[in-house]
């Protein structure tokens, strides 16, 4: 049990490529702290900072109050499931699990109790002495788990953890990760580029851009208060609608439509931002609106969504999957004003 | 219906007709394979045939050569007995076997640091080891005499136990550092924060894991110097220090006289141990050879 601080960590592979910007984030004790963002976002590197893989150019890393910049790999404490899941081939399920502790020096009859427990907890008592390769990938998966857990770390560190499984598996996984942090009452740092892994799991979401991070929040304000425009397009599927407007005073207009603000923006040139759910069901009389010309339509049976154009920009709705719609139709479509989002066309920060 | 569907496929190419299978195979596979053998083996069964021939029917030319009528081992013991033919087996096989150990020794951890390890120069040196492979033996011996000489090693084995490894570290420790490279980088970072150190991650994980390679450069090394020609030619002279591949070529042909019976024995016993070695290690050089292939 730990918890975990960056400050102002760089990390430059050389002069031109910096791989982790100035990344502060204090991730507290027990905490399920995600990191997400697109491949080559600097998420993995700052994991492997972390664990002692990779050296860091500028900033501290602490695990409690102790730095750890200098410290080897092995006398951090941590434990680490890659993507790949680095099992050792060469050895068995129970070898692969009691290496950190032979490693530590363990008594045998701890290291033989301990591989024992993880095996029941994660199903693998009948699979102990079987090779990697004669394993499925969910089982592979768990034994990566074993490794880690036998430990007892005080830092989890996971790597895409889920990436290399079948759809059906990841969700299952998903769910008893979630139980394990539970019971275990263990600080767990996950990377994912997947942000249905990001809203489930974390406690915490940090999202993460070319290096820079981008917002670090609760998953629900995450999505409710994202705060730029790639947050906001990032989180959230289909993603958030943009659409330019210009604005004087409160009245903002966009190519097809133009509707009153809340409140006078203080900007010339904005984005509005209106998430695809965030339509209203029906429109009455007062509500802002805009036609949307329908090109292509999907019907999922729980949902509809609706692709086209209002005015000249795209515009994805999701409607009552009972609405009756044909491509070519033009839809009204309310806006719910209390969810929409502002965004400054410049700087892409979040006006509201 | 699925699997119904998957019942009415079968495995790819199990349409084909037998009769038809098996004749494609023997032209295609088989034939070429057997001109090969033919060729490849017949200088052996001259050798041993040549070899089991009594002195008599060795110059009867007469008989077809190809076989023997009367088979003695009249020339394997004049080798025994008669030459010094059991020292130089002694000594080829020391020497092989201990420059080996040293060249794998040096090897497996110029390969692995040179793979594994991120510091200044590595690349440099990585081919600076591959250009001093490519300086011929012809070239290097001028030099290395010079230095066996000032070490006064001259009809000392150590002499060509020194020298052989400036051919098999660059040799081996290239073959190495593919087989490091090809394992995943993951699989020690896993153990380091699993709690070993580089050492321990190299040894419990690297060696192991590339214990194929490991074995494929250590035949090499062994078959490389156990038919070492040059160096033994020029750093030996007095006889009962001499490797196999000199000792016969020298000692059993005088001028023009060839003693051809105790040369084939000779050649054949010379060849015998590397024949028995490749057999012996055959699954894990192939699985060396083709590293890397496929995933296993």
């Amino acid at each position: 049990m730990a918890s975990v601080t960056y400050e102002h960590v760089t990390k430059k592979f050389s002069a031109e490529t910096t791989a982790v910007d100035d990344l502060s984030l204090a991730i507290r004790d027990t905490e399920f702290m995600v990191l997400v963002g697109p491949s080559g976002c600097g998420k993995s590197t700052a994991l492997r900072m972390l664990a002692g893989l990779e050296e860091i150019t500028a900033g501290e890393i602490k695990i409690d109050d102790e730095v750890v910049n200098k410290m080897a790999p092995r006398d951090r404490d941590v434990a680490m499931v890659f993507q790949s899941y680095a099992l050792y081939p060469h050895m068995s399920v129970y070898d692969n699990m009691a290496f950190g502790l032979k490693m530590r020096g363990s008594p045998r009859t701890e290291i033989e109790s301990r591989v024992k427990e993880a095996g029941r907890i994660l199903r693998l008592d009948k699979l102990l002495i079987r090779k990697p390769r004669q394993l499925s990938g969910g089982q592979r998966q768990r034994v990566a788990l074993g490794r880690a857990i036998v430990r007892h770390p005080r830092v989890f560190l996971l790597d895409e953890p889920l990436s290399n499984l079948d759809a059906m598996l990841r969700v299952q996984t998903r769910i008893e990760l979630q139980k394990m942090h539970q019971r275990l009452g263990t600080t767990f740092i996950y990377v994912t580029h997947d942000q249905v892994e990001a809203m489930t799991m974390g406690d915490r979401i940090a999202v993460m851009k070319d290096g820079l991070l981008q917002q670090v929040a609760p998953p629900r304000e995450i999505y409710d208060q994202p705060a730029n425009m790639y947050v906001a397009s990032f989180i959230g599927s289909p993603r958030m609608n943009f659409l330019p407007v210009t604005i004087s005073d409160h009245q903002a207009k966009a190519s097809g439509f133009e509707l009153s603000l809340p409140k006078a923006p203080g900007v010339a040139r904005g984005i509005l931002g209106i998430r695809p759910e965030h339509f209203l069901p029906t429109v009455s009389g007062d509500d802002a609106i805009m036609d949307l010309k329908v090109e292509v339509l999907e019907v999922l049976g729980a949902d509809q969504y609706l692709y086209g154009k209002v005015g000249s920009d795209d515009v994805i709705a999701r409607v009552d999957p009972q609405l009756k719609v044909s491509v070519g139709d033009l839809v009204r479509l309310g806006i719910n004003m209390g969810r929409l989002h502002l965004f400054n066309a410049e700087t892409e920060k979040a006006v509201f | 219906m699925a699997s119904l569907a998957r019942l009415k496929v079968g495995k790819p190419g199990t349409g084909r007709v037998i009769g038809d299978r098996f004749f494609g195979r023997a032209v295609r596979i088989y034939l070429p394979l057997l001109a090969l053998l033919v060729v490849t083996l017949f200088p052996f069964y001259w050798m041993a045939v040549t070899s089991f021939k009594s002195a008599s029917e060795l110059f009867d030319f007469s008989v077809s050569p190809l076989w023997v009528r009367e088979p003695t081992l009249d020339w394997y013991q004049h080798l025994f007995t008669q030459t010094n033919f059991p020292h130089w087996a002694f000594n080829t096989a020391v020497v092989a076997t201990v420059s080996t150990l040293i060249s794998l020794f040096c090897s497996v951890l110029a390969g692995y640091s040179l793979a594994r390890l991120r510091y200044r120069g590595a690349d440099s040196i990585g081919w600076g080891i591959f250009v001093t492979y490519l300086v011929p033996p012809t070239l290097l011996f001028l030099p290395l005499t010079f230095v066996i000489r000032e070490l006064h090693l001259f009809n000392n084995l150590w002499s060509l136990i020194l020298t052989y490894p400036t051919f098999l570290i660059p040799f081996c420790t290239w073959m190495l550092m593919g087989f490091f490279k090809g394992i995943p980088r993951e699989l020690e970072e896993a153990a380091l924060v699993d709690g070993a150190t580089r050492i321990q991650a190299m040894l419990r994980i690297a060696i192991p894991l590339a214990l194929p390679g490991i074995l494929a450069a250590a035949l090499f090394a062994f078959t490389l110097s156990w038919n070492e020609f040059l160096y033994s030619l020029i750093f030996m002279n007095d006889s009962l220090v001499k490797t196999i591949p000199v000792g016969v070529t020298q000692e059993l042909i005088h001028g023009d006289e060839f003693f051809w019976g105790e040369l084939m024995a000779a050649a054949l016993l010379g060849s015998v141990p590397v024949a028995v070695l490749y057999s012996f290690f055959v699954d894990h050089f192939v699985a060396g050879m083709t590293a890397g292939a496929v995933k296993g």
